[in-house]
């Protein structure tokens, strides 16, 4: 038998460019597949596409819905290559079974990144290698959504190769049945056509057959050229069901017998359960069991409000862990003591590096962003049925259906074979799913298992999901930079904190003969994770935020100082020029208001924004208008895209304006969305979003268009005002004039 | 108790003071209505009482024992409302989870007020999207108060 591993890591490892992403199935496995996820009349002809009887195309999607339209997305590249009829084709999740682990993911990256390992893994599926052991084999039995990464890589990688494997299977089913050649043969409308003689046959008249060919490992692939289907809008297939209450989330599994669960964890980071004086909530109604746990308490009820009532009437004692000294401040302060210790090691440099600097007289600025929680609409929960014969059951939303499979088997400590993981559709998660941040999967497996048979649904509570969070960090970056005698930058040195390792998202692609970076790990007691955009969420806000200083200290436009920077560069160029166009750059804006402008490229899409603001005499702030160019080589759904860019925007925003998770006494001080203000729907400013096609590799959707929006509107103030704001988020800073 | 919820009596047997919304999603099984924050700041649980936009986390269910009670699923139970069916046209939701919320504070906005002005629909709808769906959400509402049916 063929090893999906090796065929994976063997084409990738000896071309470097062929693509097999999809899995390469012997029939065995296409018929373990039938068993697994298929239905009656219907049969897997590749990896994730199975056939019906009745015409009807089925896409298994690996991934989950959180909102992002990837399903619909998914759906269009499958129907593309196949030929089908787009009313005649539907999507699926993948079950969390290792048969569909999606190694496009994986190829995706592979591809795009040689000799990968450890420090090369990106950042949202660092939670993936860490819980293997590191070793790159288990990390191809992932399911993960995030990194922007289901189009670009599952996708490009798997499900276009596996419908184009599927379509040719169809063919050679059709060419044999009239003895004629195979290239005689084309798909459309879900039929395989015989041009000289106009016969055709349904797909599902063929399905049969066709399943007793092998899958192509590279089957040939449409060019953009041909797409009829991809690159047009189609409405989302997820949205009727979400107008109408039908989309079961997670939190809405309802069963018979079923118990509800509150969570106290300890306030402090790292603090342990001292005591419990289960006393104090004698008396109140229908509490079934209190279960004290390392960190945490859990109070199991008959229902979600008793529950939620006596985790809060109860009283608790928890340690602090040596953190209570731990404040917002302290951390800020250790962030300042690295970078100032003297010399941050220069882990790579342009040209002369740090060296070029010599006795130049040197512009330097500080920036600094707080930690972020994610927020999400649905907070955290999971429900999980834990037998007596040890069998695990659980239900949730999670960023990798596979992976939490795993984790809760793992967490019971029981054997994967016995555990079942019903992957539901997540109310948001901006990361927040992602492995590694799953402690509410924990805490439901540990509180169903101190109840065997009985399904036990755990909810986070607004206050903990926000205080129990994996922040987006806060991080602080030293910047120096000597200026050429025309201003444009000749030495860039860039020297930040981190929580992990050093930040791929830190280089620019400004064309600076010499630079250099450095990062300084301060450990500290707060969780971090990946937060919409990850590392681009500061150093988008950082390196944006120097360049327009740099530009206003040499007296120059900072889109024309940019444009200098990027003559090698002509995507990013001209994505840079449709966003000024679009925003009206060149005319001056209405009295009172200042433009600014950003771009930062990631996962695979260059994005550029331009914010127009106002500051009136009093010092309120009112965001106008955000107008975007974007080239993520071409949009698979347009309008979908666009929603995303949009979404992203105001993700942004919320950030930029008021997003800030504070500590003091070790624990974080907000509670709910009365202190944790987000952008609501009047402080919400017109969106464009202009995408520029390329023939580039297709980008990412979900997280680029979140990082450029703090610098365009902290820019735009200064253009407005002439006060710079380095330190996030805007709402601490009195924007008065002259202030 | 009694609690008329979507038309429909439903006997009831829960303390006075748990909020309306717990009754609707776990007694009544009307999951489409959405917890949130639980401090009726979010907006995610919100249905109509005797026609009223009210956040159902907060109201103690003791307050709407004489009430018409609407929740999502109620608004569209004869085919789509005019609103879901702008909210798919314009292609609102991304989540969807605090869409349920938002479609009856929107449903309600515009019984009283057929055409609000941008700035009424600012100051009224203030429940939270964390997706940001806002710009899609005037416009299906401009669409809705006469502004034309076609997005941007």
């Amino acid at each position: 038998m063929i090893s999906r591993r090796k065929v994976l890591l063997g084409a990738a490892a000896a071309t470097g460019t062929l693509i097999v992403g999809y899995a390469l199935w012997p029939s065995g496995r296409l018929r373990e597949a039938d068993r697994l996820a298929g239905k009656s009349g219907e049969r897997f002809l590749a990896y994730w596409i199975k056939i019906s009887d009745d015409d009807t195309v089925t896409v298994i999607i690996p991934h989950c819905d959180m909102g992002t339209g990837i399903f619909t997305a998914l759906l269009q590249m499958a129907a593309e290559e196949l030929g089908a009829d787009w009313s005649k084709t539907r999507a699926e999740t993948a079950p969390p079974d290792p048969l569909f682990a999606n190694g496009a993911l994986v190829e995706g990256f592979a591809l795009s990144h040689e000799g990968m390992s450890r420090d090369s893994v990106p950042a949202f599926l660092q939670g993936s290698v860490l819980a293997a052991g590191n070793r790159l084999a288990r990390f191809m039995d992932i399911q993960v959504t995030g990194g922007s990464s289901a189009v670009s890589n599952t996708g490009v990688y798997g499900v276009r190769v596996a419908a184009a494997a599927a379509r040719e299977m169809l063919v050679a089913a059709a060419a044999d049945s009239l003895k004629a050649p195979l290239n005689a043969f084309h798909t459309e409308s879900s039929r395989v056509i015989h041009k000289p003689s106009g016969r055709s046959f349904r797909f599902g008249e063929l399905a049969a057959a066709a399943s007793r060919y092998s899958p192509s490992s590279h089957p040939t692939l449409k060019s953009r050229s041909e797409y009829t289907l991809v690159g047009k809008t189609v409405p989302r297939i997820d949205i009727p069901a979400k107008v109408n209450g039908a989309t079961q989330y997670g939190i809405d599994i309802q069963m018979p017998g079923m118990q509800y669960a509150a969570i106290k964890i300890s306030p402090i980071f790292g603090g342990k359960l001292i005591s419990v004086n289960e006393a104090s909530i004698a008396g109140n109604p229908g509490i079934k069991k209190v279960i004290k746990l390392d960190d945490a308490v859990i109070v199991v009820a008959d229902r979600f409000w008793r529950a939620q009532r006596a985790a809060d009437r109860l009283e608790t004692v928890f340690s602090d862990a040596g953190n209570a000294a731990v404040s917002s401040n302290s951390i800020r302060e250790r962030h300042l003591g690295a970078l100032n210790q003297g010399s941050v090691k220069h882990e790579f440099s342009v040209g002369k590096g740090a060296k070029a600097l010599q006795n130049q007289a040197a512009v330097e600025c500080v920036y600094q962003v707080p930690y972020l929680a994610h927020a999400a609409m649905e907070p955290v929960n999971a429900t999980a049925l834990y037998k007596a014969d040890d069998t695990l059951e659980i239900w949730a939303g999670s960023q990798d259906g596979l992976g939490a499979r795993a984790f809760c088997a793992k967490a019971a400590g029981i054997h994967l074979d016995k555990v079942a993981f019903h992957l539901l559709p997540s109310g948001g998660a901006f990361g927040r799913r992602l492995p590694g941040l799953w402690n509410f999967l924990t805490y439901a497996v540990k509180a169903a298992m101190a109840l065997p048979g009985t399904p036990v649904k755990l909810i986070f509570t607004r206050e903990q999901d926000l205080r129990h969070d994996y922040y987006r960090p806060n991080v602080t970056s030293r910047f120096k930079a000597a200026l050429n005698p025309d201003g444009g930058p000749a030495v860039w040195i860039n020297e930040y904190t981190t929580d992990n390792d050093s930040n791929a998202a830190a280089h620019i692609v400004y064309d600076v003969p010499n630079q250099a970076y450095g990062a300084v790990k301060v450990v500290t007691p707060v969780p971090v994770g990946p937060w919409r955009s990850v590392e681009s969420s500061w150093h988008g806000f950082f390196i944006e935020s120097f360049i327009d200083e740099l530009a206003h200290q040499a007296n120059r436009d900072p889109l024309e100082y940019r444009r200098a920077m990027l003559t090698r560069k002509p995507r990013h160029l001209a994505v840079l020029d449709l966003a000024a166009e679009k925003a009206g750059w060149g005319a001056p804006p209405a009295p009172g208001r200042g433009r600014g402008i950003a771009m930062v490229e990631c996962f695979g899409t260059i994005v550029a924004h331009v914010a127009e603001v106002e500051v009136s005499d009093d010092g309120g702030l009112k965001v106008h208008r955000i107008t975007c160019a974007v080239d993520c080589g071409m949009a698979v759904n347009p309008d979908g895209f666009e929603a995303q860019i949009e979404g992203a925007i105001v993700f942004g925003l919320s950030a930029a304006l008021y997003g800030e998770i504070t500590l003091a006494h070790g624990a974080v001080e907000q509670q709910n969305f009365p202190d944790y203000p987000v952008v609501r729907l009047a402080d919400c400013p017109a969106i464009e979003v202009h995408i520029k096609e390329s023939d580039a590799p297709l980008g990412g959707g979900g997280e680029p268009g979140t990082p450029p929006v703090a610098p365009a509107v902290t820019n735009a103030i200064f253009a407005a005002t002439g006060i710079r704001i380095r330190e996030l988020p805007i709402s601490k800073h009195a924007l008065k004039r002259g202030a | 108790m009694q609690l008329n919820v979507n038309g429909r009596s439903r006997e009831i047997d829960v303390e006075p003071d748990v909020p309306l919304l717990w009754v609707i999603r776990d007694e009544l099984n009307l999951t489409g209505t959405k917890f949130g924050c639980g401090v009726g700041a979010c907006g995610a649980c919100t249905v109509h009482v005797n026609g009223k936009p009210m956040r159902s986390c907060v109201l103690p269910v003791s307050a709407a024992l004489d009430a018409q009670i609407t929740t999502i699923e109620g608004i569209g139970a004869e085919g789509l409302s005019a609103v879901q069916a702008a909210w798919i046209l314009h292609q609102v939701p991304q989540c969807g989870y605090c869409q349920s919320g938002v479609i009856m504070a929107v449903s309600a906005l515009l019984a009283a007020n057929p055409a609000p002005t941008q700035d009424e629909l600012g100051s009224v709808i203030t429940n939270i999207c964390r997706c940001g769906t806002y710009t899609r959400m005037r416009s299906a509402v401009s669409a809705l108060a006469g502004g034309g049916g076609v997005r941007k």
